[in-house]
C-alpha cells in the first residue's frame, strides 16, 4: 500500500518555511528573557514544534503510512526511556539510604 | 549417491561457480552460508580462550598466565563470543536463509545492504582479531571506565572498533528483517499466518535497530575519552564512570535477548515439528516475543546494583526484571503444552530442543535470583552470574543453534547428517555441558569472584569439575563439525521434506532454488497445519 | 502471480513484486535507518542532560562564550536548504528534470555555507583556547571548575563534529543524486532516491534544530 500520492504546493512549503524562520527568531530572542527554570522548556517545547513541522511537511509523515508514523513515535519513545530513566538514576541517588544501615 | 536427475537440477548452490559469484552474491541463502563460515570460526576462537581459561582455574595457584593475561583471555572469550558469535548466529545464518522462505518471498528487501552486512562483520571481526594478536585487551568485554579509558595500557580502542563496526552490521540485518517482514509477505501470509520464527527474529531485529546504536555512540565516547581525555567519564574532571556502564548496558541487556529470542524461535519450530502439533498458544508466543524486545530495554540496570546507582533505581529495575521473565515462561509452558498429545519424534533437533528447554529453565530461574536485588549484593561479580549466563546462551542459545543447524541442514544442503552420531554429540554436549557449568553455581553461591584466576585451594574439586566438563563439552562441539562436513559428500540425499514439517520452505526442493519458489505461494492456511503436508516422514528415535 | 521472470530495472529490482511495493520498501527502510540515528545521537543528547543538569551554572557560562547570533544565522541556512530539498523532491514528483537539479545544487551550496560557518567558529574557538586538552582554559570560571567547563565543550564539539560529518555525508548523496538527475534517471514514476535523500537531509536538519537552542541558548539571559 502507498502512502503518499498527494503533491504539496510550492505555497504550503513556503509557509512552513517561514513558521520555522519565525521559531528560530523567537527561541533565540526569548533565550535573553529570564524564564528561571522554565527556560529549557520553553526552549524544547519551541524545537520540537519545529521538528513537527520539518517531519510532518517537509518529510511527509502527514501523508505517511500509519506504519511510518509509529516508527517516528516509537523512535522518539525509546529515546525518552533512555535519558528520563538513566536521569531517574541520577536525580534519585540519596532518597533511600543504604540498605540495612 | 545422487541421481543423474538430482544432478542435473538447479540450485542455488551451482547456479553459478567461482569465489567471485560467492563474495558478489545478493543471494539471501550464500550469505547466510558466508554468515555461518564466519560465526563458526570466532566460535571455535572463543572457546579456544574458553580453553585456556578452564587449564588454568584448574589449580588455585595462577600457574599457567600471569594474572594480566589471564583478563585478557576472559576478555577476548567474552568479546569473541558475545559480538562475533552470539549476536550474528541464528538471525544472520538461519534468519538469513530461511526468513525469507518462510514469508514466501524471493529475498530480502535489500540483498546488497544483506551483502554489506556480512562484509562488516568480516572487517569488525578482522580488527578485534588484530588487537588479539597484537596483545590482546585486558577489561573485560564489558569495557568498564576508568580502566578502559584511563588505565589499561592494552589495544582497547583497537577491539572496540571491531565491535562499532559489527554493530552497523547488527543494525543493518536488523533493518532488512523490519522491511522484510511489512512489505515482502506473499499473498495471504498475513501476519498470524507467520511461523514464530519469523516471528522472533522480527522482535529480535527491533532490538537490533534501537539499542544497537546506544552501544555504537557509547564506544565513540570510549574513543574520545581514551584518546582526548575529555572528561566525560572521568572523576577527575566532573564526569561519572557509572554513566558509561548506563550507556553501554542501555544496549548490552537487550543484547541478551538478541541472543536468545531467535533460539526460542528455532524452538518453537523444532516443538512444532517433531510434535506434529501446532504450537500451544500461537498468539501468546508471537506476542512475548515483542514483549521480551519491549521489556527488556526497561531493565539494564540490574546490572549496575552496586555500581553507586541509586537504591530507589535499583529497586525500579529489580521490579521490572521480574516482569521481563513472564514473557519468557510463557514461552516453556506453551512449548511443553505443544508437547501433551503431541506424536513426539526423537530426532536430533528435537532432542536439541528438549535440552534447552530444561536449561534455559533453570538459567531463566536463576535470573530471577539474580534479579532481587538483595540476592545479587551478595552474588554480584561470582561465577553465580557466570553460570546463570552460560546456562542461558549455551545452554539456550547454542542448543538452539544446533538444533535449528540440524533441523534446516537436510534443506540446505540436501544431504541428511548421521543420525547416530548426531545424536550421540547432542549427548556429549548436555553432559559436558551441566558438568561444566553447574559447579559452578555452588562456587558462586560459595564465593568464588569472577575475572579471578587465583582461588582459595577449597574451590578447586569444583573448578576441577568444570573443567573436566569443558573437555567434554569440546568433544561435544567438535563432532558435528566433522560429521556435517562429512555429509556434504557422503551424507544420504535428503528430499524436499524429511521431517513433514509444515512450513513454506519445506515445499520446495533441498537445496532450494535459486529465486526460492517457482511461483510466487499464495497462503491460504494457518502456520503449523499438518493436515496439508505431504512430507515422506524418517522414522527416527 | 508475479514471479522473478521480470527484467530487473532501477525502478523494480528482481526481489520485488511491483514498483509500488519497491518505494514503500525503500522508504520504509530509510526511517529505519533514521531511528537507528535517532538512538546514535540519542546517546550524547543524554549525556548531555545528565552534565547540563550536574553543572548548570557552568554550562551557562560556557554557553555564553558561543556567538548565539552566528548559531541562529547558520540555523536558518540549514531551514533553507530544507526548504530547497522538499522542492527538489516536489519537482521530482513533477517530472521536472531542470528543477530538480537546480534544487538539490541549491541544498549542497546551503550545506556547504553551513560547514563553512562551522568551520569558521571552531576556529574560533581554537583561538580562543576552549578546545578540550591540554591547553584548555575557559577564563570565565574558576580553575577548580575547569573540568565541568571543558564538558561542556566536549559536548559541544562531539555534538556538532558528529552532526558535521552527518552533513558531509549528506554532501556526498547531493552530489550522486545530483549526478543521476543530470542523467535523467528520475521522473514522476521512479524518483525514489530523491525522496529518501531529502528524509536523510531532513533529519541531519533536525538534529540540528535541537542542538542550537541546546549549546547556544543555556540562559543567556544571564550574560545579555
Amino acid at each position: 500500500m502507498t502512502g503518499h500520492h498527494h503533491i504539496d504546493s510550492v505555497k504550503t512549503y513556503v509557509f512552513v518555511f517561514l513558521a520555522l524562520i519565525f521559531a528560530t527568531v523567537a527561541t533565540t530572542a526569548v533565550a535573553f528573557v529570564d524564564l528561571g527554570r522554565f527556560s529549557v522548556v520553553v526552549a524544547l517545547a519551541i524545537a520540537v514544534c519545529k521538528m513537527l513541522l520539518v517531519a510532518l511537511f517537509f518529510m511527509h509523515v502527514r501523508h505517511s503510512t500509519a506504519l511510518t508514523k509509529l516508527v517516528l513515535i516509537g523512535a522518539l519513545l525509546w529515546l525518552a526511556i533512555l535519558i528520563l530513566v538513566t536521569l531517574s538514576d541520577f536525580a534519585s541517588r540519596g532518597w533511600i539510604g543504604t540498605l540495612g544501615r | 549417491m545422487i541421481t543423474a536427475a538430482a544432478q542435473e537440477r538447479e540450485h542455488y548452490l551451482n547456479a553459478s561457480y567461482g569465489l567471485k559469484s560467492w563474495l558478489l552474491t545478493k543471494d539471501h541463502k550464500r550469505i547466510g552460508l558466508l554468515y555461518l563460515m564466519t560465526v563458526t570460526l570466532f566460535f571455535f576462537l572463543g572457546g579456544a580462550f574458553a580453553t585456556l581459561i578452564r587449564i588454568e582455574l584448574l589449580t588455585p595457584q595462577g600457574d599457567l598466565v600471569s594474572s594480566d593475561t589471564y583478563n585478557k583471555l576472559f576478555t577476548m572469550h567474552g568479546v569473541a563470543m558475545v559480538f562475533f558469535f552470539l549476536i550474528p548466529s541464528i538471525p544472520a545464518t538461519l534468519g538469513n536463509f530461511f526468513l525469507p522462505m518462510m514469508i514466501g518471498a524471493r529475498d530480502l528487501a535489500f540483498p546488497r545492504i544483506n551483502l554489506l552486512s556480512w562484509y562488516l562483520l568480516v572487517i569488525g571481526g578482522l580488527f578485534s582479531l588484530a588487537a588479539m594478536l597484537a596483545g590482546g585487551v585486558d577489561t573485560g568485554w564489558t569495557f568498564y571506565t576508568p580502566l578502559s579509558t584511563s588505565y589499561s595500557n592494552t589495544w582497547v580502542i583497537l577491539t572496540a572498533l571491531g565491535i562499532f563496526i559489527a554493530g552497523f552490521s547488527s543494525i543493518l540485518t536488523g533493518l532488512n528483517f523490519i522491511v522484510t517482514v511489512h512489505r515482502m509477505r506473499a499473498p495471504g501470509m498475513t501476519w498470524f499466518r507467520l511461523p514464530l520464527f519469523v516471528w522472533a527474529n522480527y522482535a529480535t531485529s527491533l532490538i537490533q535497530v534501537l539499542g544497537t546504536p546506544v552501544l555504537a555512540v557509547t564506544i565513540v565516547l570510549l574513543f574520545c575519552e581514551r584518546v582526548f581525555h575529555i572528561g566525560i567519564f572521568d572523576p577527575k574532571l566532573g564526569g561519572d564512570p557509572v554513566l558509561f556502564q548506563h550507556m553501554f548496558w542501555f544496549y548490552s541487556h537487550p543484547a541478551v535477548y538478541i541472543m536468545i529470542l531467535p533460539a526460542m524461535g528455532v524452538i518453537s519450530e523444532l516443538v512444532s515439528t517433531f510434535s506434529r502439533k501446532p504450537v500451544f498458544g500461537y498468539g501468546f508466543v508471537a506476542f512475548s516475543s515483542v514483549a521480551i524486545a519491549v521489556l527488556g530495554f526497561l531493565v539494564w540496570g540490574h546490572h549496575l546494583f552496586v555500581s553507586t546507582q541509586s537504591v530507589y533505581a535499583g529497586m525500579v529495575f529489580s521490579f521490572l526484571s521480574y516482569f521481563v521473565a513472564i514473557p519468557s515462561a510463557i514461552k516453556v509452558f506453551n512449548w511443553t503444552a505443544t508437547l501433551y498429545k503431541g506424536s513426539i519424534s526423537f530426532a536430533t533437533p528435537m532432542l536439541y530442543a528438549f535440552g534447552f528447554i530444561g536449561l534455559f529453565t533453570i538459567g531463566g530461574l536463576t535470573g530471577l535470583f539474580v534479579a532481587c536485588l538483595g540476592f545479587d549484593v551478595h552474588v554480584h561479580d561470582t561465577y553465580f552470574v557466570v553460570a546463570h549466563f552460560h546456562y542461558i546462551m549455551v545452554g539456550g542459545t547454542i542448543m538452539a543453534y544446533l538444533g535449528g543447524i540440524h533441523y534446516w541442514w537436510p534443506k540446505m544442503t540436501g544431504r541428511m547428517y548421521p543420525e547416530g552420531w548426531a545424536k550421540l554429540s547432542a549427548l556429549v554436549i548436555f553432559l559436558g555441558f551441566n558438568l561444566t557449568f553447574f559447579p559452578q553455581f555452588i562456587l558462586g553461591y560459595v564465593g568464588m569472584p569472577r575475572r579471578y584466576h587465583v582461588y582459595p585451594e577449597e574451590f578447586q574439586v569444583l573448578h576441577v569439575l568444570s573443567t573436566a566438563g569443558a573437555s567434554v563439552l569440546a568433544v561435544g562441539y567438535l563432532m558435528p563439525m566433522v560429521y556435517l562436513i562429512w555429509s556434504l559428500r557422503y551424507g544420504a540425499v535428503a528430499g524436499a521434506n524429511p521431517w513433514g514439517a509444515s512450513g513454506l520452505e519445506w515445499q520446495v526442493s533441498s537445496p532450494p532454488p535459486k529465486h526460492n519458489f517457482e511461483e510466487t505461494p499464495v497462503v491460504t492456511t494457518d502456520a503449523y497445519d499438518y493436515s496439508k503436508v505431504m512430507g515422506e516422514v524418517i522414522e527416527v528415535g | 502471480m508475479a514471479d522473478h521472470a521480470h527484467v530487473e530495472t532501477l525502478a523494480l529490482r528482481e526481489q520485488f513484486d511491483t514498483a509500488a511495493q519497491q518505494k514503500d520498501a525503500s522508504t520504509l527502510g530509510m526511517w529505519i535507518f533514521l531511528i537507528t540515528e535517532i538512538m546514535f545521537f540519542g546517546g550524547m543528547f543524554m549525556v548531555y542532560t545528565v552534565y547540563r543538569s550536574a553543572y548548570p551554572d557552568v554550562f551557562a557560562i560556557a554557553s555564553s562564550t558561543l556567538n548565539v547570533y552566528i548559531g541562529a544565522a547558520n540555523t536558518v541556512v540549514l531551514l533553507c536548504s530544507s526548504l530547497t530539498m522538499v522542492l527538489a523532491v516536489r519537482a521530482a514528483q513533477l517530472g521536472q528534470k531542470k528543477a530538480i537539479v537546480t534544487f538539490i545544487v541549491l541544498t549542497l551550496i546551503l550545506g556547504f555555507v553551513f560547514l563553512g560557518v562551522k568551520a569558521y567558529e571552531w576556529n574560533e574557538k581554537f583561538q580562543e583556547h576552549h578546545i578540550p586538552g591540554l591547553s584548555f582554559h575557559l577564563e570565565e570560571v574558576a580553575p577548580g571548575l575547569q573540568g565541568q567547563a571543558q564538558l561542556f565543550f566536549s559536548l559541544y564539539f562531539a555534538m556538532t563534529g558528529l552532526h558535521a560529518l552527518h552533513m558531509v555525508i549528506g554532501a556526498g548523496i547531493m552530489f550522486v543524486l545530483i549526478r543521476h538527475a543530470m542523467q535523467g534517471r528520475y521522473n514522476a514514476e521512479y524518483y525514489t532516491p530523491v525522496d529518501v535523500g531529502g528524509l536523510y537531509w531532513h533529519f541531519v536538519d533536525i538534529i540540528w534544530i535541537f542542538l542550537f537552542p541546546l549549546l547556544y541558548l543555556i540562559d543567556r539571559h544571564l550574560k545579555g
